[in-house]
C-alpha cells in the first residue's frame, strides 16, 4: 500500500516562489515529500498529500511557505467547540495558554 | 544547571561531567519498560508516562559525541535509547508533558524556546565540544531551526522521522534516506493504535449500553427481564459490532475501505456489520415491531461506525486540519441524524410492540 491520501484541494499550503532563497528547510521537515526542489527553488509536488503540520513554514527563514497550521483530529474540533480542554483522544491534553485557539487544541 | 535524577529505575549509572553527574542510561529495555509500553497502548496512565527532563547519557557518551533531542514520554525516549546499541550519545531530553515528539511539536511543547531554554539549563554547552543538536524531524512543526541558533548557538540537524533509522543516519555522516524523511502509517502502526481507540470509546460504553439493556426492558408483551434479555441485549450487541466497526477495524482495515473520508470508511463497515448483524437475527422477529427495530439498527450502527471512524483521523498521520473539518461539516449532521433517527425507531418500536 502505497501513499495515503485525504480529501482533495482542501489544503491552505502556500508557496511565495519569489521569497525562497532555496535552502532547502522545508524539503527536509516535510514528512509527505509534498515539496520538491525547482531551479534552486522549491515548488509545491502533492499538494493533497499535505497534512498542514506546519513544519515547513516554522522552519522557512523568510517566510516564503505559508500555512493554516492544525492538527487535523475531529475528537479535537468536537472537544473545542465543546469547549472541553482535554481529552482522552489523540494528542490533547491541557492547551499551551488557556485561550489557545479554540480550533486548534494540538496546533499553534 | 540541574540534572536529572539519578533514583530513576530506568538510570544504570552515571557519568561524571564538567556539569555533574549525568544520569546514564542503555539501550536495552527491562521488562518494566515492556510491560509500561503495553498499559499506555490500552491508555492506562498514558498522560503521567514521564521522565525528568534534562540531559542523560546513553552508553559512555565524550565530548565529541552527538547529542540527540527527544520528549519527555518515556515511551518515545525508551524507543529512542532502544534503536541505538552499542553507541554512545547524550539524549536531551524536553519537557513536554509526557506527549510524543510530534503531538507536542505540533502544540510548540517541543519548541523553539523550550529547546534554547533546555540546552542553557542543563549545562550543555560545557558537556560537549561541537554545537550541534539532532532533532526527530517529526519535531519541525514546533521548532525553527534558524531561531534556535541564534537563541542557544547551537546548529539544528533534522534527523530521520523514526529512531530506528538514527544509526543508519548517523554512520551515513548525518544524512538521511529519502524514505526515511515520509511518514508512514502501515497496519502494524495503525494496530498498535486499536486498543486505545477501543478504550476511549468504551469510556462512553460503559454508560450508554446498560442504558439500552435496561430501556430494552419496557414495552411489549413479555415480562420486563425476558424483554431486556431479547431487545436490550441485541441493542448491547448491536452497539458493540458498530463498536468493534468504527474503533477497530475501521482503523486495521483503513487503506483497504472505500472512500478517503474517514467517516465514510466508517459507513462502509457499518452497513456490513449491520447486515451481518440483521441477517443472523431476522427470523425471529414479529412482523412492524420487529421491523422498526431492525430499521433503527440499520441506522444506528452505520451512524455510531462513522462517527467513531471519524475520530479516528487524530491518530492519523496525514490527515489535515482543513480536510477533517470538511469531512465534519457533511459527515456530522448525518452521523447526529442517523443515529438520533434510529434511537426514535427503537424507542417506538418498543412502544408498539
Amino acid at each position: 500500500m502505497g501513499r495515503m491520501v485525504y480529501l482533495k484541494d482542501v489544503v491552505t499550503l502556500k508557496l511565495a516562489e519569489e521569497k525562497c532563497v532555496g535552502c532547502g528547510m522545508c524539503l527536509v521537515v516535510c514528512p509527505h515529500a509534498v515539496l520538491s526542489p525547482n531551479n534552486g527553488r522549491v515548488r509545491i509536488e502533492n499538494r493533497d498529500a499535505c497534512m498542514e503540520c506546519g513544519a515547513c513554514a516554522q522552519n522557512c527563514p523568510t517566510q516564503a511557505l505559508r500555512v493554516s497550521a492544525g492538527v487535523g483530529c475531529a475528537a479535537a474540533v468536537i472537544n473545542s467547540v465543546l469547549g472541553r480542554k482535554d481529552s482522552a483522544y489523540c494528542c490533547v491534553n491541557e492547551p499551551k495558554k488557556q485561550n489557545d485557539d479554540p480550533e486548534v487544541c494540538c496546533g499553534k | 544547571m540541574s540534572l536529572p535524577s539519578l533514583k530513576q529505575p530506568f538510570v544504570v549509572g552515571s557519568i561524571p561531567t564538567a556539569v555533574g553527574e549525568v544520569p546514564q542510561v542503555s539501550s536495552s529495555l527491562g521488562a518494566m519498560d515492556y510491560w509500561g509500553m503495553f498499559k499506555v497502548r490500552w491508555r492506562i496512565g498514558r498522560m503521567r508516562y514521564k521522565i525528568e527532563p534534562g540531559l542523560y547519557a546513553l552508553g559512555r557518551p565524550d565530548d565529541r559525541s552527538p547529542v540527540l533531542v527527544t520528549a519527555n514520554y518515556k515511551m518515545t525516549f525508551d524507543r529512542l535509547r532502544e534503536a541505538l546499541p552499542g553507541r554512545n550519545a547524550w539524549i536531551l531530553v524536553l519537557d513536554t508533558k509526557g506527549i510524543n515528539v510530534w503531538c507536542a511539536a505540533g502544540k510548540g511543547a517541543f519548541g523553539t524556546e523550550e529547546l534554547a531554554a533546555r540546552v542553557q539549563s542543563s549545562g550543555l554547552g560545557q558537556v560537549v565540544s561541537h554545537r550541534e543538536l539532532i532533532l526527530p524531524q517529526l519535531s519541525g512543526p514546533g521548532v525553527a531551526a534558524h531561531q534556535v541558533q541564534k537563541l542557544s548557538g547551537f546548529k539544528v540537524i533534522y534527523g530521520p522521522i523514526r529512531a530506528k533509522d538514527l544509526g543508519a543516519f548517523l554512520d551515513a555522516g548525518q544524512k538521511a534516506m529519502p524514505e526515511m524523511r515520509r511518514k508512514t502509517f502501515n497496519t502494524l502502526e495503525r494496530a498498535v493504535l486499536a486498543p486505545g481507540e477501543l478504550v476511549a470509546t468504551m469510556k462512553f460504553g460503559v454508560f450508554i449500553l446498560p442504558l439500552f439493556f435496561f430501556l430494552g426492558g419496557l414495552g411489549g408483551p413479555g415480562d420486563y427481564w425476558t424483554n431486556a434479555w431479547n431487545h436490550g441485549l441485541f441493542a448491547v450487541q448491536a452497539l458493540l459490532w458498530a463498536i468493534l466497526a468504527g474503533a477497530v477495524l475501521t482503523p486495521i482495515l483503513l487503506p483497504f475501505l472505500p472512500g478517503r473520508a474517514f467517516s465514510l470508511k466508517g459507513f462502509f463497515l457499518g452497513v456490513v456489520a449491520a447486515v451481518i448483524l440483521l441477517t443472523i437475527r431476522g427470523r425471529h422477529l414479529a412482523p412492524l415491531p420487529g421491523l422498526l427495530e431492525n430499521l433503527a439498527w440499520l441506522f444506528m450502527v452505520p451512524a455510531v461506525s462513522a462517527y467513531l471512524a471519524m475520530n479516528f483521523t487524530g491518530c492519523s498521520t496525514y490527515t489535515s486540519l482543513s480536510g477533517v473539518k470538511k469531512e465534519m461539516r457533511f459527515a456530522l449532521p448525518l452521523e447526529i441524524g442517523a443515529g438520533s433517527l434510529g434511537v426514535v425507531l427503537w424507542v417506538g418500536s418498543r412502544f408498539l410492540a
